[in-house]
């Protein structure tokens, strides 16, 4: 195979990143290497709950080694000892009156080198008083439950917030004349993104200069350097944060981690850049988790099977500080898009919000603001809705789905769909399936006790955070910016807000100026991840870069267009009028010959060509992009699986993925992004579970323990394409990075209930492990989250 | 404790204290940031280099176990010929995304190609099960090694993708 020539514009071309990570010369936070350099290391707790009586530094003060000993009393005379969440909350940076979960951050130890640093925190004492422990979200809401956060003046129970969306009346009325009422707990435990690289900074404060340079692999560079700003009193200008290569956030890497604020204060206590890392078992315990919501969802139907309405209650578990990383205005996150991808009139639902000693987070791993969450529910409750009334999952889905002719479409909680045709995706990937053929293989393997199952999940997202008036992160608006600069010669650099964690964005970023200017993509130079070179803008999560910063991109490679055009037009002698795009010129109306190409008006700009008054020259333009909506991919997903009920072993057979993300920039990255999406739902479906014991130990803190897909769990996966444009997006993109992380879980459990039907199971909660899978066919099915 | 180890051909003496582990020494001690770290307990696998052509977890092998061998890492595949097919073909089928498993997922693919030169797609999974991907699902990890074996001569490779 020889390296394809690249499009002038959107399709199929190999990365640019890839030159050198496949050399190993990435530059990710750890290689970072700065002159005298120390290395800080966290004390974490090791009770889920415990008052603090003392902690004794002396020993490691004393290490030859250790440059620095920080404790909570050290950061409390610096105001820094608590700081603020993306939630509105405050969360401990380094515990000064009790530690509220496993792995909490108590001491941090600057160091010469990263051995001396933990060989010093064996040198730390702490005289711990524990506590009785919340480690479960029904717990945290019993009368009498210990109160974690006693630090918040007044407070006497675990309670954070309540937060409902929907018509309670109309879907109680809804409800009171159906034929067909279904309900279902669904949990969705907790799980964790990790990402191979963990969470860690260089923080390098100069004090000649008193400028902050701060490496870190955040997936917000801008949104952290205002933080750091606001929180530490440190001049905003006087603030770099450099997000280098990062080995994979999935969400992981938005919030502020208390390591990152030692980090900054052992700098400037040492003079010294100070390097911190965490090792496996603190990313697993300490940093941002997933789900962990308790759902219990109702479906009211017809007797032929037509969805009236739906109705959700939900615990959610959020540790115990809320910081969660989304939309301030929206404490659950999008979880009210719950209605998903059906037509029915009403809906409503609730979620509580809790306290428990355990992790802070819940918004990560690729959830797209809590709509895994959603989908999951929803499409556990139409599965369980079809087996009621005998009704093929399928064909109850084709009953339901909206139909073309109804976009845009307002649900019943508010949420205004901006394209869609879902039921030829669906029929898609029934299509590529054989969807018909296998429900016969079905019938026919049952036949002779062998147990596969086909499951179906549809899903709509809604993405790319978003309008500024709705949505803004502790009162930052979610507006992305973007900068063009053209040379001479008509190459150009490319800067955007939003930062790669693998997505190829130096990629597809210079697709979307080559698409709108017609030159080459390797033309385009792409700047990211570094707040002193880009303009300003919230980061790459919740599959936004390419629908807000992607937007800004196309729109900033317009606007250079237009300038392009008065230069044209000047070389030409004629009016602007007059002219006619296509891609990579300009050409008179009427004779084609005549023309000017992009590097030819490019060098025009820069040079003594009179230009009309009021033209200032070059051709350099910036934007701000004001994302109108959200946009919404969707797509229809099947999953064939296998069981083997003497072991309760699931082997998922195939997947099929048909997705509609509208046109895609480059196909190759898209397909890339939605296989390990699917990888991810195996894990969540199969695998991955953060447990904790009834002292809150967690139980999954490390690889050993915190089963990951290996290449063995995943299929070779099936995938199709639709294409929707979205109306309002600039290029009509929608995004993909998390459809398939949000899409596929429900198809796999739903799969292996199909397969378990014999059995008379119609529930298990995820992961389903063998002894899950085998216990539900027992009929004694695990609570698999706690090891109670 | 004083040690010698050849790196991608090359002759290192150092002094290193006897607990330093491989990756250390490879990524503190010599630069060689290529090879990474991420879990401490041999699962992950992004830091597999090889040492004396088989893949080794250098997370687990402490640098003085290195001592008179021939470690091979990332920066060592390429050649004065141009890429190795392996690189070639993560970059041809798209193997790669984040590129922090990269390093090891390639030099495991080399040594299962070395010893087996047309690997089926089942040889290839179990071959790099011990290799985790966050990113990629497999699948165009799959793809690449297969890429690479179909293109195993230099001569051709250097007609092959140019990165």
């Amino acid at each position: 195979m020889t390296q394809t020539e690249a499009p002038i514009g959107f399709g199929r071309m190999h990365r640019v990143e890839d030159a050198r990570f496949l050399r190993g010369r990435g530059n990710y936070v750890d290689d970072v290497q700065l002159p005298g350099m120390l290395h800080g290391a966290v004390l974490r707790s090791p009770f889920a709950h415990a008052r603090i009586v003392s902690i004794d530094t002396s020993a490691a003060e004393a290490h030859p080694k250790v440059k620095a000993v920080i404790t909570g009393q050290v950061l409390a005379t610096l105001n820094l000892a608590w700081m603020p969440t993306m939630s509105y909350d405050t969360q401990a940076v380094l515990a000064t009156d009790k530690v509220r979960f496993q792995g909490q951050e108590v001491a941090f130890v600057v160091a010469e080198d990263r051995y001396a640093a933990r060989d010093a925190l064996e040198l730390i004492e702490v005289d711990y008083e524990p506590l009785d422990v919340v480690a479960d979200a029904t717990q945290a809401m019993a009368a009498g439950a210990p109160v974690i956060r006693d630090d918040k003046e007044g407070k006497t129970d675990n309670h954070i917030y309540d937060w409902e969306a929907g018509d309670h009346a109309a879907t109680d009325a809804a409800f009171a004349n159906a034929a067909v009422v279904v309900s279902e707990d669904v949990l969705y435990p907790r799980s964790h993104p990790a990402p191979l690289e963990t969470c860690g900074a260089v923080a390098d404060f100069n004090k000649a200069t008193g400028k902050l340079t701060m490496w870190c692999n955040t997936q917000a560079p801008h949104a952290h350097r205002t933080v750091y700003a606001l929180v530490a009193g440190l001049p905003e200008q006087k603030i770099q944060v450099i997000s280098p290569d990062i080995g994979g956030g999935f969400g992981n890497k938005v919030p502020i981690y208390p390591g990152y604020v030692c980090a900054v204060v052992g700098s400037i206590v040492t003079g010294k850049p100070v390097k911190w890392m965490e090792d496996r078992s603190e990313n697993l315990i300490s940093t941002g988790f997933a789900r962990d919501y308790h759902m219990h969802g109702e479906i009211a139907a017809t007797a032929d099977g037509k969805i009236l309405g739906v109705k959700v209650d939900v615990l959610a578990d959020h540790g115990a500080f809320n910081s969660v990383a989304q939309p301030s205005k929206f404490p659950a996150g999008f979880f009210h898009i719950f209605t998903g991808s059906y037509d029915y009139p009403a809906a409503h639902c609730k979620v509580t919000a809790v306290y428990t000693n355990k992790a802070p987070g819940g918004v990560a791993y690729a959830c797209s603001f809590r709509i895994t969450e959603a989908v999951y529910l929803i499409e556990r409750l139409v599965d369980v809705l079809a087996r009621k009334l005998g009704m093929d999952p399928a064909e109850l889905r084709l009953k339901n789905l909206l139909t073309p002719e109804q976009f845009p479409y307002t649900t019943p909680t508010g949420w205004e769909y901006d394209s869609g045709n879902y039921p030829r995706a669906l029929n898609l990937a029934m299509e590529i399936a054989g969807y018909q053929q296998l429900r016969q293989e079905q019938a026919e393997k049952r036949s002779r006790g062998e147990y596969m199952g086909i499951g179906i999940s549809f899903f709509t997202e809604g993405v790319g955070a978003g309008p500024r008036k709705h949505m803004d992160i502790l009162g930052l608006g979610m507006a992305d910016g973007a900068e063009l600069r053209i040379h001479p010669t008509g190459k150009g650099v490319l800067r955007v807000s939003c930062q790669s964690q693998g997505q190829g964005h130096e990629t597809t970023f210079a697709q979307i100026v080559a698409e709108e200017l017609g030159i080459p993509p390797t033309d385009i130079e792409v700047v990211h991840g570094d707040t002193d070179q880009t303009p300003f803008g919230l980061g790459t999560y919740g599959s936004r870069s390419t629908p807000v910063s992607g937007g800004a991109a196309a729109l900033v490679a317009r606007k250079v267009r237009e300038r392009a055009k008065i230069v044209a037009a000047a070389m030409l002698e004629v009016s602007t009028e007059d002219l006619e795009w296509e891609k990579g010129r300009f050409y008179v109306r009427g004779d084609q010959e005549k023309a000017k190409t992009i590097q030819e008006i490019a060098l025009a700009a820069h040079s003594s060509l009179e230009l009309p008054e009021g033209v200032e020259g070059h051709l350099d333009a910036t934007t701000v992009y004001n994302p109108p909506n959200l946009t919404y991919p969707f797509g229809a997903y099947i999953c064939v699986a296998d069981v083997d009920p003497g072991t309760g072993v699931v082997k998922v057979r195939r997947f099929i993925a048909v997705d509609d993300c509208g046109p895609r920039i480059n196909p190759m990255i898209v397909e890339g992004q939605i296989h390990g999406g699917l990888a991810d739902g195996i894990g969540m479906a199969l695998m991955q579970v953060m447990a904790f014991d009834p002292q809150g130990n967690h139980l999954g803190s490390s690889f050993m323990d915190y089963l990951l897909p290996t290449s063995l769990e995943c299929p070779a996966f099936e995938l199709g394409e639709t294409v929707t444009p979205s109306p309002h997006h600039p290029i009509g993109a929608k995004g993909v990075g998390e459809s398939a992380t949000v899409g596929s879980p429900p198809a796999v459990v739903n799969a292996v209930i199909d397969a378990l039907a014999p059995f008379n199971v119609g529930h298990l909660d995820m992961p389903l492990t063998p002894a899950n899978v085998w216990s539900a066919i027992q009929g004694r099915p695990l609570r698999t989250d706690l090891a109670l | 404790m004083q040690i010698t180890v050849g790196v991608n051909g090359e002759s290192y003496t150092r002094d290193v204290e006897d607990r330093l582990l491989l990756v250390h020494f490879l990524r503190d001690t010599l630069g060689l940031t290529g090879t990474h770290w991420g879990c401490d307990t041999s699962n992950c696998g992004v830091c597999t280099v090889q040492v004396d052509g088989k893949p080794v977890k250098s997370c687990t092998m402490l640098a003085v176990m290195a001592d008179g061998r021939e470690v091979k890492t990332v920066e060592g595949l390429e050649t004065a010929a141009g890429l190795d097919p392996v690189q070639q073909g993560f970059m041809a089928c798209h193997g790669l995304q984040c590129g922090f498993c990269t390093p090891g997922m390639m030099l495991t693919a080399r040594a299962l190609l070395d010893r087996n030169p047309n690997p089926t797609e089942q040889e290839i999974r179990v071959a790099i099960s011990g290799n985790l991907c966050r990113c990629t699902g497999y699948e165009n990890i799959v793809q690449s090694v297969r890429w690479a074996a179909e293109h195993p001569a230099s001569a051709e490779a250097s007609e092959g993708v140019s990165a």
